[in-house]
């Protein structure tokens, strides 16, 4: 495009600049659909309406599955008498009402209210890291977590204090000191290179790992042997009274997480940005390890450790509902509940009346996932 | 708390219209010095060295200097990006230093050099995000915070101006360089500012776009009082499209002044330390700066 030398002059003479907008582009301006390229409340509300609609369908169909296959009817009956406490107890006799009630009910809400902090996880760890393979399991926030609560069940703690539950506490802890310290070491001159983030979470989690194996090692073998398995990701222990506390961290956590949904948006285009866009980022991050640590540090309690979640799920979500943080952390958390749900089934019934960890599933079905991102799509994360 | 009451009817009231218009001085920078501090280098050179000048409210001010010069380091610490270990500055006589980071951006939007993005937003997203400076922080604002008409219309507004409307739905990743560019640079527009800071505005920029950009920098200043302070490589687009020009070498400032005052032949050639020329725009009649030719041999 070749401009004669005398229009590059600044000089706004009428007949060379044209005004600040042109009849054409306010036109333009005002034939703007702006409903089609950003997100409107009505398109949030659809979104959410109808997921909540899929997880409370996902949740019932799972409900069905287990060492005995229960019908849709017996599954409803069973939840109807959900409401009168007194069924909880003795559940009137009815068997099928107690396994619904007593085992696979709790356990379905706990693997639904798991996957979706680990999804939710993900999704701020990605944005809080601007790395799309983040997750907490990947970067040892989890392995992290799960020393916290290791040595506290080494030293018989955490179960004493009294109102807090204390395991989570420990795994929060824990959870929180391995985020720091990869944060730490990978951060350099001021960036955060994926590649070194990925390098320095498989480090702390090889050495973490070792020191958990440490303390299985030095354990009660009887004691030992439960470590092992609850580490290994697992959802059967489980009852009303460890969900109850897990849900309030959960909902307390998540909720405070959303209330950054917009500054996570902006953060995503990096410190500097953030900062010239309004947000104290210093303050903001903190906040965002504090809460991941905090949710990761609850969900490793009560799950052990439970891979990929966190990092599948927020791939799947923002291909279908784009990247605003304000329907992608509640998207998340729905679809993230309802994929560890789907898997937990797999877990329980693809051996019944054995059945396996479900972190192996996750894992199967994440790992692949995860080097085919890694591999294939370099140019896109570079 | 700065035009935390304000109500912004339109992107005709809004800029512009922060509680500065009788101050003359837009940026008040006295002493300043910068650098990077890191655990690896304690005894690090200084970035910026004993910086101090002036910008007026309403001018556009050009930044050039050689490579490493501090010209990158001196837009962000305008825009409160980074912190300068010593020194005063003053943003319309407000003390930079405490003045929160929203306040700030609410006056200064910052374009960088180059913007990277993992996540797919679309274009309107990212402009649109431009917003959040000038919403009233509430329990929610950094949730959900929705857009209001007046968001919409300013984004949309401040989208036509550097033509990407019809990018609008597309999303960033897929943009080129200067389509992403400008998408930025209405982001920027979309804060409402009042001064607009540039890190190599035209950089990626095809001939057309790096002329409508120079005439949207120029309209801001005259239609809208806008203050720009732009750094950039491009002599002769600095000479033509800068009331003034701030002459750096590391990182310390060498002449301020008219075109005509900075781009002279002998300062140049100190500062970067190579032979040019330097003759007048034939139409303006400001100052053009031309590379040395190649030897060409005669009768060949």
């Amino acid at each position: 495009m070749a401009s004669p030398t005398s229009q590059l002059a600044p000089a706004d003479s009428p007949s060379v600049v044209p005004p600040l907008l042109t009849g054409n582009s306010v036109e333009q301006m005002r034939a703007w659909n702006y409903s089609r390229s950003i997100l409107t409340f009505q398109r949030w509300i659809v979104i959410i309406g109808g997921l909540t609609v899929a997880s409370l369908a996902v949740c019932a169909l799972c409900l069905q599955f287990g060492a005995t296959k229960l019908d849709m009817g017996t599954v409803m009956s069973a939840l109807s008498r959900l409401p009168d406490t007194g069924a909880l107890d003795g559940a009137g006799g009815d068997t099928s009402a107690v396994i619904m009630l007593h085992i696979r009910l709790p356990r379905v809400l706990t693997g639904f209210l798991v996957g979706g902090s680990l999804a939710v996880v993900g999704v701020t760890l990605q944005a809080l890291l601007r790395n799309p393979l983040a997750d907490p399991y990947v970067l040892g926030v989890s392995s992290g977590a799960a020393l916290g609560v290791s040595l506290a069940m080494l030293f018989g703690i955490g179960t004493t204090l009294a109102f807090l539950p204390g395991l989570p506490l420990f795994g929060f802890i824990g959870g929180l000191l391995s985020l720091v310290v990869m944060y730490q070491l990978a951060r350099s001159r001021g960036c955060l290179p994926i590649q070194s983030v990925l390098l320095a979470g498989v480090i702390l989690n090889a050495m973490l790992t070792a020191l958990i194996m440490f303390i299985t090692s030095i354990m009660d073998p009887n004691r030992s042997a439960g470590l092992m398995a609850w580490l290994m990701g697992s959802l059967a222990v489980t009852n009303y009274g460890i969900l109850s506390s897990f849900a309030l961290y959960v909902v307390g956590g998540a909720s405070l997480l959303l209330q950054k949904a917009q500054t996570m948006n902006i953060l995503t285009f990096g410190e500097e940005t953030a900062r010239s866009l309004g947000i104290e980022t210093e303050r903001v991050k903190k906040h965002l390890f504090v809460l991941s640590a905090l949710l990761t540090g609850a969900v490793v309690s009560v799950s052990g450790m439970i891979g990929f979640v966190g990092m599948i799920v927020p791939h799947m979500v923002r291909m279908l509902v784009g990247s605003d943080h304000r329907v992608l952390l509640p998207v998340a958390m729905l679809t993230g509940g309802m994929f560890l749900v789907v898997s937990d089934t797999i877990a329980r019934t693809i051996l019944a009346p054995a059945e396996i960890p479900v972190g192996i599933v996750t894992a199967l079905a994440g790992g692949p996932l995860f080097l085919y991102l890694l591999l294939w799509r370099k140019d896109q994360l570079a | 708390m700065i035009g935390a009451n304000e109500q912004r009817v339109g992107p005709e009231v809004a800029a512009g219209s922060v509680t500065h218009e009788a101050c003359p001085v837009a940026y008040d920078i006295q002493r300043v010095r910068f650098q990077y501090r890191s655990d690896t280098l304690p005894d690090a050179e200084w970035v910026l060295n004993d910086v101090g000048f002036q910008v007026k409210a309403g001018e556009v001010l050009g930044i050039v200097g050689p490579n490493g010069s501090g010209k990158t380091s001196l837009l962000k610490v305008l825009a409160k990006i980074l912190t300068p270990q010593q020194g005063t500055l003053r943003l319309f006589e407000h003390n930079l230093a405490i003045l929160p980071q929203q306040d700030v951006a609410r006056l200064v939007a910052y374009v960088p050099q180059e913007t990277q993005q993992p996540f797919s937003f679309t274009v309107a997203e990212t402009v649109v995000m431009g917003r959040f400076a000038q919403r009233t922080p509430t329990l929610w604002s950094g949730g959900f915070g929705w857009e209001d008409e007046t968001d919409i219309t300013v984004a949309a507004h401040a989208m036509a101006m550097v033509d990407i409307t019809h990018l609008a739905a597309r999303l960033i990743t897929s943009l080129s360089g200067g389509e992403r560019q400008r998408a930025i640079i209405a982001r920027a527009l979309a804060q409402s500012p009042t001064v607009l800071l540039l890190d190599e505005p035209t950089a990626f920029l095809d001939l057309q776009h790096q002329i409508d950009i120079c005439r949207v920098i120029r309209q801001l200043k005259e239609e809208r009082g806008f203050t720009i302070v732009l750094v950039s490589h491009d002599l002769n687009l600095v000479s033509q499209y800068c009331d003034r020009i701030l002459l750096l070498d590391r990182g310390r400032v060498i002449r301020l002044g008219h075109p005509e005052e900075v781009i002279e032949p002998e300062i140049l050639e100190s500062v970067y330390r190579c032979q040019v020329l330097v003759d007048r725009h034939p139409s303006s009649g400001l100052p053009r700066v031309t590379l040395p030719s190649r030897p060409v041999s005669q009768g060949t």
